[in-house]
């Protein structure tokens, strides 16, 4: 227990240190020392607990003291923001509303509930404290290489270094916090800052666009944690219990607990940004890119779909296991479609964060042991490869001063190592034998296994349409276009660490996934099904393992082989020498320029929106009125 | 053990026969298209003439990279072809071939010619219209035989064709995308007198481009084997009548090829849903209640 104490404090301490000695030199120092520290103390928690499922009761009188004064200073810094500093009200009333339900539910009820077990230490949550101890370490070590060159470049923006590391350690102790947590209560207070830190670090350049879109990720989050709010006073009230355990045991023995499932299930799609909440997610594009890698791909919107996960055994197929998985459904190929006609980096990975989020959160409505399985997969080779994708955009950004793919033409020989990592990010996101597809091939599986012919033939257009802008992106980088010189230069060591460890890490989880299978997921599984099988035959694992080593092995002949001669490409006129520019028919020099494909008439961002919403948001509101007319006649 | 040697087996008469098979079909084409034309035709060997030809030319290149792609092009397709012959997983077929086209794209894409850069994007989209349908196939078999495995499929008590025709229809028209032929030969097309040259290979000469023409021969063959296992069960007479089929499956392919001219890809990726939709579609929901 000592080990998650310290798994929470050290990255708090981190946080405050970082914030008081305010000073570059001994933030170049704190970071880096902190994030190894977090990064071994997860490991360590890892190996210590893998296998090893157990509940705590933590049995502290001052537990919940402590949750108060936490939920209060989150709502003191959030109407802070929305009544003083910015007036938005209605947002302000949003946080009161919640707040006033937990608190006087703490005081009438809460106090007399006997609570079983505080905290939950099982194989998922050890997977999700490797993914925030280690990716969310390497984040904020590259961090540090960012912001410096980010404010480099942003004159006009102001520095609040200390400010900015301060909120990201404080996130990954919520985060830690929030998946260990069995007791809602206590996973509701870190939900709450997460999402505070997510508000804080999207409005951190404090221009205009980016003070709206941090109030829009704002309110909709605290809408999904006014869901949560309801759903513990609702479950304290009926079933005297606030413990997520307790709720699945009740869930199996068909009490009728659906309200609060729906509320929580409800609660992580505003988290996972699923239609049609992914307007937040989109928006968050604003903030520097570490905060979108780390916030809003690899670990924050993870806690949405962690929850939906954990209730997993009581969805499927019943009606609020239905609505999951067609909202998931529905945002996975309207996303993916989305995706398509944008042009600009980090939208793309916006879309195909959502559009992943709504496959895991569709494979979790289906709640059997397969869809389990892969969703858990899908979050972990989201989060390898995601992170990796996010840092070299950001990279990309500030050599070229521009996230638009069209840019990134040629990077292959201006930045050869950077589109290296870019490359081992988009075979990671999409292609065989890497780790998404085998989530997709086990999300086959799993749907066909369920009976669900609509999922699949979401499923099937859904991959497809994502293979089309991954390779359109992969072709752009590819592209080859003699480098005049390597643009390489600016990027900071401390950025390179982090690109590196996360592609070889994107790698090595491929290779390994057998076992991690193995010995993280189905250990998980046996406990929660009380079965056990194999979802993909082990011979087609090793298979697809030692596919990826071939992939390795292969670039090895990169350039090997006979002499070629090298002449010139194909122009509509007379190539001028260097493929650049040709000579047309009236003489005169014509640069070439390409441009990618966006398809606009077909898969156009607000055509792909509006089809999303109206679809997910009838599934949303069917949903409740079933739960509530049901409890209203009977 | 006898089972695992006969798997080894004809994974090995595919490495070595499917190019002779593929060549021999490729010449067969050249020479039925030339007599429905009225015109004699090259021997039915000219494509390996052909290929000998490209082989021994000059390497020429624009660049450093696209040999390598090509090469993984062709490496994917073999394993793909592998996977199939030794009768393994029908799902890891259909991604392999995916990895394989998306070599032969980035090929294309590498060159950074606006014509393989037409060549390519069309490519693409030519694998988002036709990659569903394979899915949907692949699936089609799980439902009806339980399993993914070819092994199983090829053992089914009963003919899967006549629990599958709507995938069959869907298949044999994402065929005619795989294959190349008109109406929807958009990437690249035997015809060289068109408006984007030669597409996704206008950069590519010389032996790699004979890795391109060895890659479609091993890929056209095992892309019959898909029509074959809809026309074999344990009957012991089946894989007659299913090579049959492939060879008729081949023919009315070469047939459309000449009856037709090539669609704009709108067309082209809303036909191929739509077919997808309606006759793959309705047979997975048939299979998926009624059985």
């Amino acid at each position: 227990m000592s080990l998650f104490a310290l798994l929470i404090g050290v990255p708090l301490i981190a946080a405050f240190l970082v914030f008081c000695l305010r000073g570059n030199g001994a933030r170049n120092v704190i970071v880096p020392l902190a994030s190894a520290v977090t990064m071994g103390l997860s490991v360590a928690a890892a190996v210590k607990f893998f296998g090893h499922p157990e509940f705590f009761k933590l049995a502290a009188p001052e537990l919940p003291m402590v949750i108060m004064a936490l939920d209060i200073i989150a709502a003191v810094v959030i109407l802070y923001y929305t009544l003083v500093r910015f007036k938005r009200p209605w947002i302000a009333l949003l946080e009161l509303v919640q707040l006033g339900a937990v608190f006087w539910f703490e005081k009438t009820v809460g106090h007399s509930i006997d609570i079983a077990a505080n905290i939950a230490i099982d194989n998922f949550a050890m997977i999700m404290v490797l993914i925030v101890g280690i990716i969310g370490s390497l984040i904020a070590v590259f961090s540090l290489g960012y912001m410096e060159e980010f404010q480099k470049e942003h004159r006009d923006v102001e520095d609040r270094r200390p400010f900015f590391f301060f909120v990201i350690f404080l996130f990954l102790s919520a985060m830690f916090g929030l998946v260990i947590s069995n007791n809602l209560l206590l996973m509701y207070t870190c939900w709450e800052i997460t999402s505070l830190c997510s508000f804080l670090l999207i409005g951190y350049t404090q221009t205009e666009e980016a003070i709206n879109n941090s109030f829009k990720a704002l309110w909709m989050n605290l809408l999904g944690g006014m869901a949560f709010a309801i759903a513990i006073v609702w479950l304290g009230l009926e079933y005297s219990t606030v413990e997520l355990s307790m709720l699945v045991n009740l869930g199996r023995s068909s009490e009728p607990v659906n309200l609060a499932v729906a509320l929580l299930v409800f609660c992580g799609f505003t988290k996972a940004a699923m239609m049609p909440f992914s307007g937040w997610l989109l928006g968050a594009m604003v903030a520097p890119t570490p905060t979108s890698a780390l916030l809003h791909s690899s670990t924050m919107v993870k806690a949405g779909v962690f929850l939906i996960i954990k209730l997993c055994p009581i969805l499927g197929a019943n009606h609020t296991g239905l609505m999951t998985m067609f909202v998931g459904g529905a945002t996975f190929l309207f996303a993916s479609c989305a995706a398509i006609s944008q042009s600009d980096g980090k939208k793309v990975l916006a879309y195909s964060t959502i559009s992943n989020l709504g496959l895991i959160v569709c494979c979790a409505g289906i709640g059997s042991y397969e869809a389990a399985w892969t969703a858990i997969m899908i979050i972990v080779f989201h989060a390898v490869a995601k992170s990796l994708m996010f840092l070299s955009v950001g990279t990309a950004e500030q050599q070229l001063e521009s996230r638009n793919i069209e840019n990134f033409d040629g990077m292959f020989c201006s930045m050869p190592r950077l589109s290296l990592c870019m490359i081992i990010g988009i075979c990671g996101m999409f292609l065989a034998p890497f780790g998404m597809l085998i989530s997709k091939w086990a999300a086959m599986k799993a749907f066909v296994d369920a009976g669900h012919p609509l999922l699949l033939l979401v499923l099937v257009f859904g991959s497809s349409t994502t293979l089309f802008y991954w390779t359109k992106w992969l072709g752009k980088i590819t592209a080859f276009i003699p480098a005049k010189e390597n643009l390489e230069e600016g990027i900071h060591g401390v950025q390179w660490i982090a690109l590196r460890v996360l592609s070889a890490l994107t790698i090595i989880t491929c290779i390994l996934f057998p076992g991690i299978s193995q010995y993280g997921v189905i250990p998980y599984l046996e406990v929660t099904y009380q079965t056990n099988m194999d979802v993909i035959a082990r011979s087609n694992l090793l298979i697809m393992s030692m596919m990826v080593i071939l992939l390795v092995v292969l670039p090895l002949r990169f350039g090997k082989g006979r002499k070629q001669k090298q002449v010139v490409t194909n122009l509509a006129g007379e190539n001028s020498g260097d493929n650049l520019s040709y000579r047309g028919a009236a003489g005169q020099t014509i640069p070439v320029t390409l441009r990618n494909w966006y398809m606009e008439k077909w898969f156009g961002e607000a055509k792909m929106k509006l089809c999303g919403f109206i679809l997910c948001g009838s599934c949303l509101l069917i949903e409740f009125a079933i739960i509530l007319g049901g409890a209203f006649h009977v | 053990m006898s089972e695992m040697v006969l798997n080894i087996i004809s994974g090995i008469a595919y490495l070595i026969l499917a190019p002779v098979i593929g060549g021999l079909l490729a010449g067969l084409d050249r020479k039925i298209s030339a007599r429905m034309q009225r015109r004699v035709g090259p021997p039915v060997l000219q494509p390996f003439y052909d290929f000998f030809k490209l082989w021994d030319k000059q390497p020429i290149a624009v660049n450093e990279a696209q040999r390598f792609y090509v090469f993984g092009f062709l490496l994917f397709v073999i394993i793909s072809g592998l996977f199939f012959f030794t009768h393994g997983d029908i799902l890891l077929v259909v991604f392999t071939l995916t990895m394989a086209s998306v070599c032969f794209i980035v090929a294309a894409y590498s060159s950074n010619s606006p014509y393989s850069q037409v060549g390519a994007e069309r490519e693409l989209v030519q694998t988002m219209a036709y990659e569903p349908m394979l899915l949907l196939m692949a699936l089609g078999f799980y439902l009806k035989c339980g399993s993914f495995s070819i092994d199983t499929i090829l053992k089914a008590p009963s003919m899967n064709f006549i629990y599958m025709p709507g995938i069959f229809i869907g298949l044999s028209f994402i065929l005619l995308i795989k294959f190349r032929k008109s109406p929807f030969d958009l990437s690249m097309s035997h015809e060289v007198h068109q408006e984007l040259i030669r597409g996704v290979i206008t950069e590519i000469s010389g032996r790699t481009l004979a890795m391109i023409e060895l890659a479609h021969w091993y890929e056209n063959v095992f892309l019959l084997g898909f029509v074959y296992l809809f026309f074999a069960w344990s009957a012991p007479w089946s894989p007659a009548l299913a090579v049959l089929m492939c060879l008729f499956t081949y023919f009315s392919d070469v047939l459309v090829d000449n009856c037709c001219s090539r669609v704009k890809w709108e067309q082209m990726l809303s036909s191929t849903w739509l077919v997808t939709l309606v006759a793959g579609f309705v047979n997975i929901m048939f299979l998926m209640y009624m059985r």
